[in-house]
């Protein structure tokens, strides 16, 4: 049985005003399988008798856990592993010598359940350059679920399988039950908050490097662009951006350069529009 | 590039060798520690991986991995547990021994690949499409 075509244009246009996410015809199978559970917590036979009653009510808590449901937050320890090869060996070093303050911000800008942030802490402790220095992270999400999750810094054994190598996980994590949490020390450098990417950002200070990481594949063309446009705002202007493995800056927003840095690529803002004076 | 893997479950050892052999490697097998130092003897070079369970009969997965580690002709051989002792110690215990790599099982295939990517055995990263 899946969703009737009513039901998952609802649940469509739903998220895409809310997220920016598109889901595309053909995707009925995963908004079926991500709202039943939803669907029996509030006492519903099926999907479409829940998601008719969301439609009447309209209650935003309810809309906002739809919403939350369908964003997918597959994540993982260092993904893709050259990034944070990159950031350890190039990136990191490079603006350790022109921060004579010593001290970097990093913005993860979809960061899931909090994998990403503290790879960028530890990739951090891992950089000699950076001994003795100061690296925050921001870390935001859409979902509030994940920051909870991003806060609390515990993991199940299947998540620290996934790329995580067992010389850090004996090092930075303690075992709690059947799950490992983060250490403390590595815990306080992220502060996970709430951000939608997909409306105008709250004031957050400026950014010596950015992860926006396998989240602008689910945006439709302008609000990619618009996104990328915003992360230029809050980038230092000889800051570095990171996309996912799938994802470029070409022909969305030209005023970014692809520059090949260690093994991956990273971008930077076009010499001619960096805006803001270098430091 | 080839793998042994050692493991007492023949279930476990089919999963593992298909996880391998999908990503390219030519696989080995044996049922104990004694059995796979047999088959390492017998190898003209020997395997880049070996994925090693801990529980196993005749001799355990710690045992043979300190006698692989005293043979330097066993050097280039990157070492991996596979198991489902999950407790820090143990794994503590597996590195000190000369452990590369700890999985812990049950793992997904991703995990694995994850795993051979980090210890540099993979002829393609993971980078992934999601
Ligand atoms: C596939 S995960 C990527 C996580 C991490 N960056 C990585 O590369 O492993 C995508 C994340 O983007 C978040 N997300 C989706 N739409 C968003 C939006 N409009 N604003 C902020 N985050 C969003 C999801 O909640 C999810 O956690
Ligand atoms: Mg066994």
């Amino acid at each position: 049985m899946t969703i009737s075509s009513s039901a998952f244009t609802f649940v469509r246009e739903l998220v895409r005003a809310e997220s920016a996410i598109v889901l595309e015809p053909g995707k009925e199978y995963l908004v079926e399988s991500r709202l039943v559970p939803l669907a029996r917590a509030a006492g519903h036979p099926d999907v479409d008798a829940y998601v008719a009653q969301l439609s009447t009510r309209r209650s935003p808590a309810a809309l906002k856990q739809v919403v939350e449901a369908l964003t997918t937050n597959e994540t993982s320890w260092f993904r893709d592993t050259d990034p944070y090869t990159t950031l350890r060996e190039t990136i990191f070093p490079e603006l350790a010598r022109n921060r004579p303050r010593k001290q970097l911000r990093v913005w993860a800008a979809a960061c899931s359940s909090g994998q990403e942030p503290y790879s960028i802490v530890m990739t951090a402790m891992d950089t000699p350059a950076l001994a003795g220095w100061r690296v925050d992270v921001t870390a935001t999400d859409l979902s509030e679920e994940m920051l909870e999750r991003g806060r609390r810094g515990e993991y199940s054994q299947l998540e620290v399988n996934r790329g995580l190598p067992a010389t850090t996980l004996v090092r930075h994590f303690e075992r709690q039950g059947l799950n490992w949490r983060i250490n403390q020390s590595i815990r306080e450098r992220v502060e996970f908050r709430h951000l939608n990417l997909t409306r105008p950002f709250p004031p957050m200070g400026q950014f010596d490097v950015v992860f926006l990481r396998n989240v602008l594949i689910y945006f439709d063309m302008p609000t990619k662009r618009e996104v990328l446009q915003r992360v230029r705002q809050v980038l230092a202007p000889d800051g570095h951006l990171f996309l996912g493995a799938a994802e470029m800056t070409m022909g969305v927003d030209d005023a970014w350069e692809r520059v090949p840095a260690g093994r991956s690529s990273v971008y930077r803002i076009r010499e001619e529009q960096r805006t803001c004076v270098p430091w | 590039m080839r793998a042994l893997v050692v493991d007492d479950s023949r279930a476990m050892r089919r999963i593992v060798t298909r996880i391998l052999e999908d990503a390219g490697f030519e696989v080995l097998e044996a049922g104990d520690g004694q059995e796979a130092l047999d088959v390492l003897a017998a190898q003209e070079t020997p395997p880049e991986l070996a994925c090693v369970d801990w529980n196993m009969p005749v001799m355990d997965g710690l045992t043979f991995i300190n006698h692989v580690r005293k043979q330097p002709q066993w050097r280039a051989t990157t070492l991996m547990m596979v198991t489902t002792e999950s407790e820090q110690s143990q794994i503590v215990r597996a590195l000190a021994a000369g452990a590369h790599e700890y999985l812990i099982k049950p793992f997904t295939g991703e995990a694995m690949l994850e795993k051979l990517d980090l210890l540099g055995l993979l002829p393609t990263p993971v980078g992934d499409q999601t």
